[in-house]
């Protein structure tokens, strides 16, 4: 399996050394609309054609790869890091801080995600770039996307603050702060970094959907969510098989995420 | 012998014509509704799907024949209105029975009227009728007529009556029972309708054979439109309304025979900017939406020609203002679409104050020009458009936000914060008649949406428009209110406070199968004629 793991790990650094570089490779603006060519089919000035506005689809796909791809990794470290605070803080402390603060992550949890998303959006400043609406979205996602994983946090914190190290070291006389920056954090690496793992595609495809709604990153910024929206509608797509590459190096990416994530899972 | 029989079997054909031969079509209609029917009475229908119900099983007073935009005899075979507008007379034909058997009589017109004008019922089709506060008058006179007088004169009233499907007062079945063509047979809910021919039905063929020629119609529920589009190619429905330009060029590119783009509909995608006083937009954008030169500016800078050809495949026009040409009688042709030119935009600007730097528009005060365009979310058509804008107006210096809202918090904005600089919408219009773009117009009413509710008129114009739409709702003469109206039209032409961007096209898609269609550009544009459609006698003796 250690090549599969390889393999994911060098097709996730292609991408992203393409996405970062894309300023130079992209043959045309993501925003540039050819609209004497709308819908136009692969070409050598064109390389995956152009979508319905005439905007370069390769320069679209690049970007948006960019946009998507930074920025969940983003998301995901931000949603990781409150998991991790939340979690860590209640597992070690326990008691009735414990249980408080998992009721209310319950709670937090039983809120519709999407629907809470929308309404967030709804209430943000209209006059905002898109750069700025993306970054905005993203930390969205980061700041509602950790209470699954502060409660499986939480678990390991009250299970770490119950064995015997913690109690050596409570015993030799470390003090709170200590024996969580020292002895607790360490030991909850693995698993923060598997929830950080688990997190980033995930929010990728929480923006694919919100984008597929209509409600992600503003345009003419691409993301992989505006760019899946072309797939809207089969019937469209047997003309075009070009549009599914977007999808194609979704899935691709997504699941190179997942065979790294196999690493992580492992006991450290 | 052989050869006599043919030749009389064919003389007889061709002696019947078209319609002769699909008389005996019956068979069944097959087609969609987008939802289900929110309700079955006629009287509280306002959904798409209520309404198609309505058209196909109410029988209406008079009709609006969709094709030449007349008004028709239906169940009154006459009617005449008289009292300056308040009063309408009709004469009934005598005979008539609805669906069930139960004879038809004037008082059946008394009883919908009550039930109609009934404030309990909150009838979406009795608002039109409610010119002023007061009671509607009905008096059931001899030899089948009926005087129906309202408190105050309604303009264009023997039109309101194509919405009224008569009920019976004395039928047990109530709203079932109908004098339209078809009448309910099954509904089975969230799954589909089936109607069945009404064998009291009162209108004839020129042959004398009764109407209609299909024996019943299934309506599917199916809100999926790439299924409703494989099933027509499949024949296993008989076509489409209301198709989108993707879908239509979808059907047009394996069948051309099966699309009928019937030109531009009577719907318009336009812009507005917010103009509300007590708007949280700072003052100096205030100031920039209520310049006539600020919305011409911005209305000439939008290539419409190429919003028409990209984002609606071509099956768009470049919109005119508040009427489409559709609209035969009250479009007001001297006027022309706002061409698409950048540097009289800046022209325009200028005279503003703005200016040009390092590429950016800055007004006279030095704030750069940048504003947001909110639209719904999920319209991609919207979206494209708002995108277009967004490219040309950058051509003249302008940064433009695209926000895409969900429709309930894009309605808060605009009709209760007032926190939105720009709104993409579009307008459905199923009327001809000015009056029903009175709730647009005054400057008192809700739906003037760039600054609705004024206790007095804003602005000279408006104060103008609003005299001009109350003297044309005051009036029969035909004649003044076109001139009314046609001056209301170049006001907003001239002052632009809806950048009318385009009026999409009528596109439907009907089956081979289907015959005597002829789809037009208001609704319900395919099954207008209902009565006179019939099906191939292979598929009527298949299904």
């Amino acid at each position: 399996m250690k090549w599969t793991r390889i393999v994911a790990i060098a097709f996730l650094l292609f991408v992203c050394v393409a996405c970062l570089l894309a300023n130079f490779i992209a043959p045309a603006s993501y925003a540039r609309q050819f609209r004497d060519e709308p819908n136009a089919s692969p070409s050598r000035q064109h390389l995956l054609g152009t979508d319905d506005l005439g905007r370069d689809r390769f320069s679209r796909v690049l970007y948006g790869t960019r946009v998507s791809l930074l920025l969940a990794p983003a998301a995901a470290l931000l949603s990781s890091l409150l998991a991790a605070f939340v979690g860590g803080i209640a597992g070690f402390a326990g008691g009735w801080v414990d249980r408080c603060v998992m009721a209310a992550t319950d709670l937090f949890l039983s809120l519709p995600w999407l629907f809470l998303l929308i309404t967030v959006r709804a209430l943000l400043p209209l006059n905002v770039s898109p750069i700025i609406s993306v970054l905005i979205t993203f930390a969205m996602l980061g700041c509602l996307g950790w209470a699954g994983a502060a409660r499986i946090i939480c678990a390991d914190a009250r299970a770490f603050a119950q064995s015997d190290f913690i109690l050596l070291a409570r015993a030799s006389g470390s003090d709170g702060f200590r024996l969580l920056w020292r002895h607790l954090v360490p030991n909850l690496k693995p698993v923060l970094y598997a929830q950080f793992w688990i997190s980033v595609p995930v929010f990728i495809l929480t923006e694919a959907n919100l984008g597929i709604l209509g409600l992600g990153v503003a345009e003419p910024l691409p993301s992989w969510g505006s760019l899946l929206r072309e797939l809207e509608g089969f019937s469209t797509l047997s003309g075009q098989r070009w549009q599914l590459v977007p999808l194609i190096l979704f899935i691709l990416v997504v699941s190179c995420f997942h065979l790294v994530l196999t690493k992580e899972e492992l006991p450290v | 012998m052989k050869k006599r029989l043919a030749g009389f079997i064919l003389l007889t054909l061709v002696a019947l014509g078209p319609n002769g031969l699909l008389a005996q079509s019956g068979g069944e209609l097959h087609f969609c509704l987008r939802s289900e029917p929110k309700t079955l009475n006629p009287l509280l229908a306002a959904d798409d799907a209520s309404e198609t119900i309505r058209y196909l099983t109410g029988g209406v007073l008079v009709r609006v024949n969709r094709l030449t935009q007349d008004v028709e005899p239906g169940i009154a075979s006459s009617w005449k209105i008289s009292n300056g507008g308040k009063t309408i007379t009709f004469d009934l034909r005598d005979g008539l029975r609805f669906s069930d058997g139960t004879p038809f009589s004037a008082d059946d017109v008394a009883f919908t009227m009550q039930q109609l004008m009934d404030p309990a019922l909150h009838s979406p089709t009795g608002d039109a009728f409610r010119s002023s506060d007061g009671k509607v008058a009905t008096e059931v006179l001899p030899k089948n007529r009926i005087r129906i007088t309202f408190p105050a004169p309604i303009a264009g009233l023997d039109r309101l009556f194509d919405q009224v499907a008569i009920m019976s007062s004395k039928s047990p079945q109530k709203e079932m029972a109908v004098l339209g063509p078809y009448y309910i047979w099954e509904n089975k809910a969230g799954a589909y309708l089936t109607l069945k021919r009404n064998p009291n039905y009162w209108e004839k063929d020129p042959a004398g054979r009764p109407l209609p020629y299909i024996d019943s119609v299934r309506l599917d529920i199916q809100q999926n439109r790439d299924i409703e589009t494989l099933r027509l190619t499949r024949g296993e429905i008989h076509f489409i309304n209301s198709l989108d330009a993707e879908y239509f060029d979808k059907i047009a590119a394996q069948d051309p025979s099966m699309a009928h783009d019937a030109g531009p509909s009577l719907d318009s995608e336009e812009m507005w900017f917010n103009q509300v006083a007590s708007s949280p937009l700072p003052p100096y954008k205030k100031q920039w939406f209520a310049s006539t030169n600020f919305r011409r500016a911005i209305s000439e800078a939008i290539n419409r020609e190429d919003m028409a050809r990209i984002v609606f495949h071509g099956h768009a026009r470049p919109a005119v203002g508040a009427v489409s040409p559709a609209n035969k009688f009250w479009f007001n042709a001297k006027l022309q679409a706002h061409p698409f030119d950048q540097k009289s935009a800046l022209q325009r600007l200028s005279e503003d104050g703005f200016h040009m730097q390092d590429g950016v528009l800055h007004d006279h005060e030095g704030h750069a020009v940048e504003f947001s365009v909110i639209t719904n979310a999920g319209n991609k058509y919207r979206e494209r458009m708002a995108t277009m804008i967004q490219q040309d107006l950058s051509g003249i210096g302008i940064k433009l936000n695209v926000v895409t809202l969900d429709f309930p918090s894009l309605i808060e904005r605009i009709t209760r914060t007032y926190d939105y600089e720009a709104c993409l919408l579009g307008l459905v219009n199923d009327e001809l008649d000015p009056n029903a773009q009175m709730t647009i117009w005054l400057s008192s009413a809700e739906s003037h949406q760039w600054n609705p509710s004024q206790k007095t008129p804003a602005t000279a114009w408006e104060a103008e428009i609003d005299k001009l739409m109350r003297a044309q709702a005051a009036t029969l003469e035909l004649k003044k209110r076109k001139e009314d109206f046609d001056k209301v039209q170049e006001i907003a032409w001239q002052e632009e406070p809806f950048i009318y961007l385009v009026n999409k096209n009528a596109l439907s898609a009907v089956s081979p199968a289907l015959h005597n269609a002829h789809p037009v550009v208001l609704r319900p544009q395919v099954y207008w004629n209902i009565d006179q459609l019939s099906l191939t006698s292979e598929v009527a003796g298949n299904r």
